[in-house]
């Protein structure tokens, strides 16, 4: 089973994927024989077929491309306890504001990044309200778990400091 | 100006540790040429045509006299001993080994510096008007609010990565020395009809492969709502903006393509949920960051002191110096000085290590130990009492720097060119030097008036050719190089984009055609009409007649 990084609170940790993930253009055709698994859909799939995959599957998360919109779960987000967003290319930076609408949303479960995901975009990411870092194959883990701690201090809004600098510089 | 507290230096020492941990792997491998890339931009460094090219990010072109002594330092030690101002108040060297910089980076952090958001597709050095806090037309000082934008841009964590560079300007005087309108975001400090100062927010200004004029997104915010206004537009711009060509990734093409109304519904829709949020601007904020701006303490003198009248009396090149290069100033008794980087022989805006000492202890000297850099490649001494310019004007020979040439045809906006730049398709630099030579008369320069040439050695623009009341443009036409030459641009209030002449020329050519073209406005004008009003007024016909006449 794979493993990914997350961060509790602030304290990054490895840990191991619970989660399958199905490739874009798949159907409900392949739910029974992921019976009993947790997946993550894509989101045409998940939009679609919702109620099939939770009468099939032991779990239902859902894994939005950078292209693709956080608004079209607004109304599903208490149902989901995971979102995964896709870097196709690390240089896309649209995940990073498909991560702060999903929380400015309300949306309280885990967001991991997958697909390009690499050390040196960490720490940016988990600011934006990412919690969970399916790390692309290659990447060192322990040099990944140094990166969350790159730098101490932010002036602008983050995830885990609504307060920008301005508010709290005494 | 701006001085780091606990957080900004802690910053910054955790940036310098993260790039060396980033070279280091790079070095050894372990982070490959494409990844390493955004990495290096963002710490301003490129790799050029004869070595890496490290940008220095000098904040709203303000920098005080120990950090112009540290740039000395770093040009002797780090390069062959000068640097190259940019137009975005920035400077340049083009030397520095890759490993060495994480170590020139230390070096800058101590005099509270960096190449942070120098290059790269994420937001860059906001600039400002020159004479800001001390022009006379002002409505407000820009500078507080430029720092305010500096914080909030610096490291943010959800616009790292944008579809493409992405620059802002704030301007508060009358005149605009700032090229505001033609930034991807143009903010203008206003008065609303209640009599309050807040902004007006323009946005999808440019230049480069096409270039646009900005338009008004925001007519007036209050001062309070700065910050989320500019984070409703990048939000927008960062979802939507083109990733597929990059050469349509700027925001101009994303409002262009969306349409001007449907893009401000958008940018409306994020507000509404931003505004009134943490990201409001806090009274004392505001006075914080004003408080780093007020004014030095001057004397109380008056205006045109005998000091000053009898030099003008008795030295007739001082007189012209002066007449050219000291703008006026808010307070009795003082003016703003600009120190021309445009000596003819001299590449625009190079300044060499010499320079940089004499500009510090000129600084420290004349005008209470700061300078700030122009987006024309000069430099001003912002508050020099005028018992004291003839005093000032004798020292600048010294370094080559007392050129009298400021905003005539030879204060040349000219980017590094072919010579340097790996992107360029022609040189600018030798194109700039010849028509320098063409001109190099006091009494003919005088005589012409004002006008803005700018030279961009590629489409690029990064000599902001399209807004040059004179612009020309280095272009490869099947490996060889010519240029083309535009009229009518202008970067100020008025900001307008200039005509293409008509067909480009070869590099020998471009002095005479500079010559016909200045020899037609000689003809053309009506008493006291600049160059620009009488293109604007002529059109180009008469020019090209001339340009092109077969005799």
């Amino acid at each position: 089973m794979a493993i990914l990084i997350r961060t509790h609170g602030n304290a990054p940790e490895v840990e191991k994927d619970h989660w399958a993930m199905l490739q874009a253009g798949a159907g409900a055709e392949v739910f029974p024989a992921l019976r009993g698994k947790h997946v993550l859909l894509p989101l045409g799939l998940y939009l679609h077929e919702e109620d099939e995959a939770r009468s099939q599957l032991a779990g239902v998360g859902v894994w939005l491309d950078s292209h693709e919109q956080a608004e079209v779960l607004a109304e599903r987000l208490e149902r989901l306890p995971i979102i995964a967003i896709n870097f196709p290319v690390f240089s896309d930076g649209r995940g990073y504001t498909l991560a702060r609408a999903l929380r400015e949303l309300g949306f309280a479960g885990e967001i991991r990044a997958q697909g390009d995901v690499l050390r040196d975009q960490l720490c940016f990411m988990q600011r934006c309200g990412f919690d969970s870092f399916a790390l692309r194959k290659d990447q060192d883990t322990e040099d990944c778990l140094a990166a969350f701690e790159d730098f101490s201090a932010s002036y602008t809004t983050t995830t885990q400091q609504p307060q920008p600098l301005f508010r709290r510089r005494s | 100006m701006y001085r780091y507290d606990g957080y900004d230096s802690k910053m910054l020492e955790e940036r310098v540790r993260q790039f060396r941990g980033q070279t280091q792997r790079y070095l050894d491998g372990s982070l490959s040429d494409s990844e390493f890339l955004p990495l290096r931009l963002q710490n301003g460094l490129y790799v050029q045509r004869l070595a890496p090219m490290l940008r220095i990010a000098i904040p709203y072109g303000m920098l005080n006299a120990t950090q112009l002594r540290k740039l000395a330092f770093i040009s002797s030690h780090y390069d062959k001993g000068y640097g190259h101002f940019t137009t975005r108040q920035n400077i340049q060297f083009n030397w520095p080994a890759l490993e060495d910089v994480p170590e020139l980076l230390k070096h800058l952090a101590e005099v509270e510096m960096h190449a942070i958001q120098t290059s790269g597709n994420c937001i860059r050095n906001t600039t400002t008007d020159q004479f800001a806090g001390v022009a006379a037309n002002e409505l407000e000082d820009s500078r507080p609010y430029c720092e305010i934008i500096r914080q909030w841009s610096t490291f943010h964590p959800e616009f790292a990565y944008l579809p493409r560079k992405f620059k802002i300007a704030v301007c508060g005087t009358e005149e605009d020395q700032a090229a505001t309108q033609v930034h991807d975001i143009g903010i203008y400090l206003k008065r609303n009809d209640s009599g309050e100062i807040g902004f007006q927010i323009l946005a999808g200004g440019g230049l480069g492969r096409t270039p646009v004029i900005g338009q008004v997104v925001f007519e007036y915010v209050d001062k309070c709502d700065l910050l989320s206004a500019l984070e409703a537009i990048l939000r927008v711009y960062n979802r939507e903006g083109r990733r597929d060509n990059r050469y349509k990734a700027r925001i101009k093409i994303l409002v262009r393509e969306t349409g001007l109304e449907a893009f401000k519904a958008k940018v409306f829709a994020e507000w509404d949920k931003l505004h009134g949020g943490a990201l409001t601007l806090t009274d004392s904020e505001i006075a914080r960051c004003k408080g780093y701006f007020q004014d030095p303490a001057y004397e109380n003198c008056g205006d045109a002191p005998h000091e000053l009248t009898d030099a003008l009396a008795r030295d007739v090149m001082f007189a012209s110096w002066h007449s050219n290069n000291v703008s006026p100033h808010k307070r009795p008794g003082y003016a703003a000085v600009t120190v021309s980087f445009k000596k003819t022989g001299y590449a625009p805006g190079d300044v060499s290590e010499e320079q940089l000492r004499l500009l510090a202890d000129l600084a420290e000297r004349y005008s209470f130990g700061e300078v700030r850099i122009t987006h024309n490649q000069n430099v001003v001494l912002a508050d020099v009492p005028q018992t004291r310019l003839f005093e000032l004007y004798s020292s600048l020979a010294a370094g080559a720097l007392e050129a009298d040439n400021l905003n005539s045809l030879n204060d040349i906006i000219c980017c590094p060119g072919g010579d340097f730049c790996a992107l360029a398709n022609a040189k600018s630099i030798p194109i700039a030097e010849a028509i320098q030579r063409k001109f190099d008369d006091r009494g003919l320069l005088a005589d012409i008036g004002e006008v803005s040439l700018n030279i961009s050695g590629c489409m690029n623009a990064c000599g902001h050719h399209h807004v040059g009341n004179i612009g020309i443009l280095g272009v490869d036409k099947k490996g060889a190089e010519f240029y083309q030459v535009s009229l009518g641009g202008s970067s100020k209030r008025q900001a307008a984009l200039g005509k293409i002449l008509g067909p480009s020329f070869a590099q020998e050519e471009i002095p005479e055609v500079i010559a016909n073209v200045i020899a037609v406005y000689r003809d053309q004008k009506t008493p006291g009409e600049s160059f620009l009003e009488t293109v604007q007024r002529t059109g180009l016909d008469p020019f090209k007649a001339r340009v092109y006449s077969k005799d």
